[in-house]
């Protein structure tokens, strides 16, 4: 055995003691907590116990692991074991969005929604397969890095810069957004106030330690979010199936839930509310065709209505609602048209039977109609898993960690590590949903509204945009139809559904804080090492002492993150748009440019440059003028800019890609071949060990 | 550096390895895809086919894939005498 060799297994034996001793601390915590709870401290208590006990610890881990050293910064001195780089890049990979989001996302849109668990997964195989071994024998500090040494020149680089920061800064804004949402929801602070805090939570991770302290940190955070995700779940398959092996029995779980979709389907009372939904959403198609006289009519009928309230005495509730009616009633006709003609939608939405939560790309249509929609969802369904993919496979923040192994080898077995960490949550998401949609179906459905199930009360008190739930027929019992989620309220209140004390909605809350906070921390970090390392160090001063280098690094990072979070307190967008958009511009930009650049060895700076630029450009021009977001920014109208082939804007880089793939062919075989240097350099990034090899990539 | 010839046959099982778990990945997520209204048929232990694919069976078979490629890449490391030795 090397020294290196003996001094790394120490090393992974070390960091295996601590975070032993660290997984049970933090249980024994939870378990005081739990105490203190039946003793009688308060759910506010609760909540910032554990908000202010993780980010301390996280600050802890940070202050422990401060460096200026270069390597140190960037890529965590190259000796992070293959296993506990995996756990780092789990908690990297999954963010707010996986941890609150998906399995709500999944209870609504069944089947369809599995495009997120397969694209979120089998991206790792292209990681695996394309780019990781090869990233870390190239060995450097970022990803431009690599197109800068393998296209020549600043141009690939700076591309690739900006690139970057695209991406990523758009997926951070999702993050904070995340971050600000849960401490807002679990102390009660205000979401500007909770962004900060969040904020402040990041930047003690990543300011003083870069890359080694945004790694621990992760490593930490990873077992926090995992312990978080799977109590709840497993506490509520033993109270439906009896098992405490959610992923494996909740199969026959589905099997009722079809079942009870049939009899919710065609029950007399569903059919009832949903057609109360239809006649809703008709009449708010009248009115607006009926404007502005429907307006006008509608203001002297409210003004109408107070009036003959007031005069016949009525109750001071009655008249203070008439009156609330009347203030909130538009402004104006053209408000009115703003006001109403979502209701169309809306109402609409909720007329229709329940979604069959097995059946693949399901429709309402039938015949022809049917099948045609059914093969649209199909494409979108395949379509947005090949961008999901690719753009796991192109994100700076996810690629970067691979430089973090000891060694070309340990490098393959983390990408391993990484996806059986990221698969224990994710098997488990789907197994959640279809839980919780049992629950609903089979206990809430049919309950009387006197005496609702206590976790559904207690939510549609708290917030009415996550459980929205009333009597539409007035018959005092409970319709499918009649209930509104929003999707994060599966995973927040399964708790609470499963019976468990409010510790462990404490601990769902700082699981998803992890998990937004470890994602934010690689983004950030990815974001300040382009600015840093790409802009600064290699095209602006070279001449840089490594000291000046890591300590603009800190600077940068300071900057950005401030103003990312300036930019999340403006509420730009929903968070599934910026995540989805963050994907397509990865994959477009980064893929095509980084796997020919090992795998082709004629590809050429010329190519590249090209193939970047039209990869990117063609995503975001699908983007800009598809998404309805872009579209209302832009003035453009929805009927000008026809989907093509029906494929929704999320999927933008279906055309990106195969564009800058072709394009760099194209453009690569009509210009010379590189020169010797760099096939020599596609040769050295081949071969984990090359014996005689002249090529020197590795930094520090 | 000139590479010789067991160089060569290195990185050329490397791409037929490479190309072999691609065509893995290819299937199980896109043919099974393709095909998920007529999987849906086929009950598989309570699950509809497609939808145990998705939700879980494809994950699966991506980890194994890794698993596979990470050892015997290492092996193939070895053979030829590319290894990066004990680290």
């Amino acid at each position: 055995m090397s020294v290196t060799a003996s001094s790394n297994r120490a090393f992974f034996n070390q960091l295996r003691k601590y975070y032993t001793w660290y997984t049970g601390g933090f249980v024994a915590f939870v378990i005081a907590l739990a105490i203190l709870e039946q003793l009688g401290l308060p759910k506010v208590w609760i909540g910032y116990v554990f908000l202010f006990a993780t980010i301390g610890l996280y600050a802890g881990i940070g202050i422990m692991s401060r460096t200026a050293d270069v390597a140190e910064y960037y890529v965590a001195g190259r000796r992070v074991p293959a296993l506990f780089n995996g756990m780092a890049t789990g908690a990297d990979w999954m963010s707010a969005a996986s941890f609150i989001g998906m399995a709500g996302g999944l209870y609504l849109q069944g089947f369809d929604g599995l495009a997120f668990i397969m694209g979120w997964t089998g991206g790792y195989c292209l990681v695996a397969l394309f780019l990781a071994p090869y990233l870390r024998k190239f060995g450097q500090f970022t990803i431009p890095d690599f197109l800068g040494a393998r296209y020549g020149g600043h141009i690939a680089r700076s591309i690739g810069v900006f690139a970057a920061i695209l991406c990523s800064f758009t997926y951070v804004i999702a993050q904070i957004y995340g971050v600000g949402l849960i401490t807002s929801r679990f102390t009660g602070v205000e979401f500007g106030v909770g962004v900060f805090l969040g904020l402040a939570g990041i930047l003690v991770c990543s300011f003083l330690g870069g890359m080694r302290a945004v790694t621990w940190t992760q490593v930490a955070q990873y077992i926090i979010l995992i312990v978080a995700y799977m109590i709840p779940v497993v506490w509520l398959s033993v109270k439906i199936t009896g098992v405490p092996l959610p992923q494996v029995v909740y199969g026959g779980v589905l099997e009722r839930v079809t079942g009870l979709e049939k009899k919710l389907t065609a029950d007399p009372k569903e059919l009832e509310v949903r057609k109360i939904f239809a006649e809703r959403s008709a009449d708010a198609k009248k009115r607006i065709e009926g404007l502005p006289g429907t307006w006008e009519a509608g203001k002297a009928a409210a003004a109408q209505k107070v009036a003959d309230l007031r005069a016949a005495n009525a109750a001071v509730a009655e008249i203070r609602a008439a009156e609330k009616a009347l203030a909130d009633y538009p402004q104006s006709a053209d408000a009115a048209r703003a006001a109403w003609t979502p209701q169309i939608a809306s109402n609409a939405a909720r007329s229709g039977p329940p979604l069959p939560h097995a059946t693949p790309f399901p429709t309402n249509k039938t015949g022809e109609a049917g099948e045609k929609e059914r093969d649209l969802k199909r494409l979108n369904f395949l379509a947005l898993v090949l961008c999901l993919m690719v753009g796991t496979a192109a994100l700076p923040h996810i690629l970067m960690r691979y430089y973090t192994t000891p060694s070309v080898n340990e490098a393959r077995q983390s990408v391993f590590w990484s996806l059986l960490f990221i698969f224990l949550l994710y098997f488990t998401a789907p197994a959640l949903a279809v839980l919780v949609k049992f629950e609903i179906y089979n206990n809430v459905v049919g309950s009387a509204f006197a005496n609702l199930p206590a976790w559904v009360a207690a939510w549609a008190k708290i917030d009415p945009t996550l459980m929205n739930i009333s009597d539409i027929n007035k018959d005092g019992i409970v319709q499918l139809a009649e209930i509104a989620l929003g999707q994060d309220i599966i995973v927040l209140a399964t708790p609470e559904i499963a019976g468990l004390p409010y510790v462990i909605s404490g601990l769902v809350a700082a699981g998803g804080l992890a998990a937004a906070l470890s994602t934010a921390d690689g983004l950030l970090l990815t974001i300040a090492n382009a600015l840093s390392h790409d802009l600064y160090y290699k095209m602006i001063n070279p001449s840089a002492s490594t000291q000046k280098r890591v300590t603009v690094s800190k600077i940068l990072l300071l900057v950005v993150a401030l103003v990312a979070a300036w930019v999340t307190a403006q509420k730009p967008g929903d968070i599934l748009f910026l995540v989805g958009a963050a994907f397509s511009l990865a994959a477009a930009a980064f893929f095509p440019a980084l796997v020919l650049g090992v795998f082709w060895k004629r590809a050429n700076k010329a190519g590249a440059i090209a193939g970047m630029v039209v990869g990117l450009g063609i995503t975001m021009y699908y983007m800009g003028t598809r998404y309805p977001f872009f579209q209302k920014v832009l003035g453009l109208a929805a009927a000008d800019n026809p989907l093509w082939y029906g494929i929704q804007p999320i999927s933008s880089a279906i055309f990106g890609i195969p564009a800058g793939i072709i394009t760099i062919l194209v453009v690569s075989m009509l210009t010379p071949e590189p020169d010797r240097q760099t096939q020599e350099l596609v040769e050295h990034v081949r071969y984990p060990n090359l014996k005689g090899d002249t090529v020197r990539t590795e930094a520090a | 550096m000139q590479l010789t010839e067991r160089h060569k046959e290195y990185w050329s099982r490397n791409l037929k390895i490479t190309a072999v778990l691609l065509f893995i990945w290819f299937v199980v997520t896109f043919v099974m895809g393709y095909f998920a209204v007529p999987l849906a048929e086929i009950n598989f232990f309570g699950w509809p086919l497609s939808f145990y694919m998705a939700a879980q069976g494809s994950l699966i078979i991506y980890v194994a894939i890794l698993y596979y490629y990470a050892k015997k890449m290492r092996q193939l490391d070895v053979e030829y005498g590319v290894d990066e030795g004990d680290l």
